[in-house]
C-alpha cells in the first residue's frame, strides 16, 4: 500500500507522529524528571529540557541505597529482576521445547492426556492458582529465594503449543532421513531441531523475558526481605500516598532504569531473529 | 554391495488395512529393482519397510543374507534418496553430505575426503558452501545423492526421486542416476509411479496393484508377455488396447455383436479380452491373401500428430483404442479402416483378467 498521494501521505504522517507522541512522551517526560532535583520537580511547571542532576540523581539510585525501599539500592533491585526474567523466560523455553518434542516425535502411552493436561493449564493463569502455589511454597521454605520466585511461573503451555506447532510442519521425510543417517532422539534434536527453532526461540525469549520482567502480583507474595524484590515491587514501594515524602527525582530514575532492560532485549534479539527469519527455510 | 531378499512380507496397519500382501522379491547383487504401480499400490511402504521406517507385520527382509527385520534404519547401512530430498535446510551442502558419516564416528580427513570425492563424481565441488535453498531442484537432487553414495551402503533406496523435477530435468537424472548405479554397482531399490522410468531404469521389474505383486521381471519380457490385463494397460504408453469378447465354436464375438475372422486362433474360455499394443495394428490393405491374424473393423474418431509418429483414436466393436502410426496418418475423423492384429502380436487374457 504505497500512495503517491501528497495528501494521503501528509495525513498518514501526522497520525504517526501523533501516536509516537502519546506513547513516547510521558517516557520522555520521566527521563526530564530524572535529571532534575526533588525541589525542581515539586515547584512546576517542570521544564522540558533535561536538568544538572543526571549523574547525580542516578549514582544514588543505583548505589546508594534509598530509605523507603529499606536502604536497598536500585542497583539490587535490577540484578533481581534480570535473575527472575532471564530464569523465567530460559526456564519456560528448555521446558517446553522439550515437552513439545516429546508430543510431537515420539508415541508414548498417554501422549494425547499429557498433551491435554498441558493444554488445560492455559485456562490456569498464575492467578488463579496463586494461592495453592503459595502454600506449596511456604511449605518448602522458598519465600525470598530465586527459586521460589522462578520456578512456579516457568511451566507455560503456551511455549509448548508453539513449538508443537512448530515441529508439526517439520516434515516426515526429514525425521526419516535423519534416522537414516544416524541420528539418535537426542542428537536429531540437537543437531536438527534446535537450529531449525532458533526463530521461534529468540521471539519467545523476548516475550517471555518482558512477561518475566513485569510480573507484579507473585514477586510482591513471595518476597518479605528489601534485597530479594524486583525493580518494579520497589517502584511501587518508594510512591508514598503523602505527596511530600515520595523521592520522586529518584522514582524517575527508577522508571527509567526499569524500562531499559526490556528495551534493550527486544532492540537486540529482533536484529537476531529478523535474520533467523531470513536464513531459515522449512 | 549386498542382495536384498524379501519372503512373504506383509503389513497391516492398525484397523486391520493390509498394505503389503505377502510380497516376495529376491534382488540379485548390484541389480537394480524398480517397483511400480499406481498410487497406494504399497510400493513405497514396501520401501520404507526395506529402509527400517517402517515395521514389518509379517515375513522376513534380508540383505547380505542377513535378516534386519529388527534392525533399525541406521543399522541396516542402507542409504536413502527422499522423494522431497530431505536435505538439511540449516546445513551447508558440505555438511549435509557429512553428517551421516559424522555420527558414525568417522574420522575427520576421513569424512572430507569421502565428501570431496562424491562431490565430484556428481559435480557438486563448487556447490560445496551453500546452503539448499540457494540450489535447484536439480542440484538439490545431486546433494541428496551425494548424501547417499558417500556413506558407501550395501543398499541404495530411492522414494520417487524424480518426480519433483520439469520433464527435461528428469530424464537427464534418470540417465545420471542409471549410470551412477552401474558405476558403483551398489544394489538398489527405486520407486516410481512412472512407467516409462520404471523401463528405462530396471535390471528388474515388480509391477504392484493393490498390495501384491502382479509381475515380476527384466522391463521387455514385461513388456511383451505382460501376465495380466492390469499389467498390460499399466506397462507402456499408450497403453495396450483391450477388448472383451465372447468365443463361441464358430468363432469371436465382439460386445456389439460383430463376429470376427480369426484365424488360426482359439480361445477356450467363454469370456475373454483380447490385447494389442498400439504399434502393433497393421492397416489391411485388401489384397492380403493371408490374414495370419484378426481382421478387425475401426471407426477413427480423431488423430493426433506428435511430429515422428500420430496416434489415431478410434473405435473397436465399441471399444475405444489407440493405434500408433509411424509418420503422418491420412486417416480422417469417421474414416473406417480394416486392420489386422499379426497372430504373434496378440495377447489373450482369460475373464479374471489372468494371461491365457
Amino acid at each position: 500500500m504505497i500512495q503517491n498521494n501528497p495528501i494521503g501521505r501528509l495525513i498518514a504522517h501526522i497520525v504517526l507522529i501523533v501516536g509516537i507522541m502519546i506513547v513516547a512522551f510521558p517516557i520522555y517526560y520521566a527521563f526530564i524528571a530524572s535529571t532534575q532535583s526533588l525541589q525542581d520537580i515539586m515547584r512546576p511547571p517542570l521544564s522540558l529540557l533535561p536538568g544538572g542532576h543526571f549523574w547525580e540523581n542516578y549514582t544514588t539510585a543505583l548505589f546508594g541505597g534509598i530509605g523507603r525501599i529499606g536502604g536497598v539500592s536500585v542497583g539490587r533491585l535490577l540484578i533481581n529482576s534480570t535473575i527472575m526474567a532471564l530464569a523465567i523466560a530460559v526456564g519456560k523455553i528448555i521446558i517446553s521445547i522439550l515437552s513439545a518434542y516429546a508430543i510431537v516425535f515420539f508415541r508414548f502411552p498417554g501422549r494425547m492426556v499429557f498433551f491435554w493436561l498441558i493444554f488445560i493449564t492455559l485456562m490456569l493463569p498464575v492467578e488463579v492458582r496463586i494461592l495453592p502455589t503459595y502454600k506449596v511454597m511456604v511449605d518448602l521454605g522458598l519465600i525470598d529465594t530465586y527459586t521460589g520466585l522462578t520456578v512456579p511461573l516457568m511451566a507455560s503451555a503456551t511455549a509448548t503449543l508453539l513449538f508443537r506447532q512448530f515441529f508439526m510442519t517439520i516434515p516426515g521425510e526429514l525425521v526419516e532421513a535423519a534416522r537414516v543417517d544416524g541420528a539418535g532422539p537426542w542428537r536429531f534434536f540437537k543437531d536438527i531441531l534446535l537450529p531449525l527453532s532458533k526463530t521461534n526461540i529468540a521471539a519467545l525469549f523476548v516475550i517471555l523475558f518482558i512477561y518475566g520482567w513485569t510480573q507484579y502480583l507473585w514477586p510482591l507474595l513471595m518476597t518479605n526481605r528489601n534485597d530479594m524484590t524486583t525493580i518494579v515491587i520497589g517502584l511501587r514501594k518508594m510512591i508514598s500516598f503523602a505527596d511530600a515524602d515520595t523521592e520522586w527525582h529518584l522514582v524517575m530514575v527508577t522508571c527509567i532504569l526499569a524500562i531499559l532492560p526490556p528495551v534493550l532485549v527486544v532492540v537486540l534479539m529482533q536484529r537476531w531473529f529478523v535474520r533467523g527469519l531470513v536464513e531459515t527455510e522449512k | 554391495m549386498a542382495s536384498v531378499e524379501l519372503t512373504n512380507v506383509r503389513k497391516v496397519y492398525a484397523g486391520a488395512v493390509e498394505a503389503v500382501k505377502g510380497v516376495d522379491i529376491a534382488i540379485k547383487d548390484g541389480a537394480l529393482c524398480v517397483l511400480v504401480g499406481p498410487s497406494g499400490c504399497g510400493k513405497s511402504t514396501l520401501l520404507r519397510m526395506i529402509a527400517g521406517l517402517e515395521s514389518i507385520t509379517d515375513g522376513t527382509v534380508k540383505i547380505d543374507n542377513k535378516v534386519v527385520n529388527d534392525l533399525g534404519p541406521a543399522e541396516r547401512d542402507i542409504a536413502m534418496v527422499f522423494q522431497n530430498y530431505a536435505l538439511y535446510p540449516h546445513m551447508k551442502v558440505y555438511d549435509n553430505m557429512a553428517y551421516g558419516l559424522r555420527n558414525r564416528g568417522m574420522p575427520k580427513d576421513q569424512i572430507d575426503k569421502r565428501v570431496r570425492e562424491a562431490a565430484a563424481t556428481l559435480e557438486l565441488t563448487h556447490l560445496l558452501e551453500r546452503r539448499p535453498r540457494e540450489l535447484s531442484g536439480g542440484q538439490r537432487q545431486r546433494v541428496a545423492m551425494g548424501r547417499a553414495i558417500v556413506r558407501n551402503p550395501k543398499v541404495f533406496l530411492f522414494d520417487e526421486p524424480l518426480s519433483n523435477l520439469d520433464a527435461k530435468l528428469r530424464g537427464q537424472m534418470r540417465v545420471e542416476i542409471k549410470n551412477l548405479q552401474r558405476q558403483l554397482g551398489v544394489t538398489s531399490v527405486y520407486v516410481t509411479h512412472d512407467q516409462l522410468e520404471a523401463m528405462t531404469l530396471a535390471d528388474i521389474l515388480v509391477v504392484m496393484n493393490a498390495g501384491a505383486v502382479e509381475q515380476i521381471g527384466a522391463p521387455l519380457d514385461i513388456y511383451e508377455k505382460p501376465a495380466s490385463t492390469f499389467v498390460a494397460s499399466f506397462i507402456g504408453a499408450p497403453p495396450m488396447n483391450l477388448i472383451p469378447i465372447t468365443a463361441d465354436e464358430s468363432g469371436l464375438i465382439l460386445k456389439d455383436g460383430t463376429r470376427i475372422g480369426a484365424q488360426g486362433i482359439t480361445v477356450s474360455d467363454k469370456d475373454a479380452i483380447i490385447g494389442f499394443r498400439p504399434e502393433d495394428l497393421e492397416v489391411a490393405t485388401g489384397t492380403e491373401s493371408h490374414i495370419g491374424g484378426l481382421l478387425l473393423d475401426l471407426k477413427v474418431l480423431g488423430v493426433e500428430p506428435v511430429g515422428a509418429e500420430s496416434y489415431v483414436y478410434g473405435i473397436i466393436g465399441g471399444e475405444r483404442v489407440v493405434v500408433r502410426v509411424a509418420g503422418r496418418s491420412v486417416s480422417q475423423p469417421d474414416d473406417h479402416l480394416r486392420v489386422i492384429i499379426p497372430k504373434e502380436k496378440l495377447h489373450l487374457f482369460g475373464g479374471n483378467g489372468k494371461r491365457i
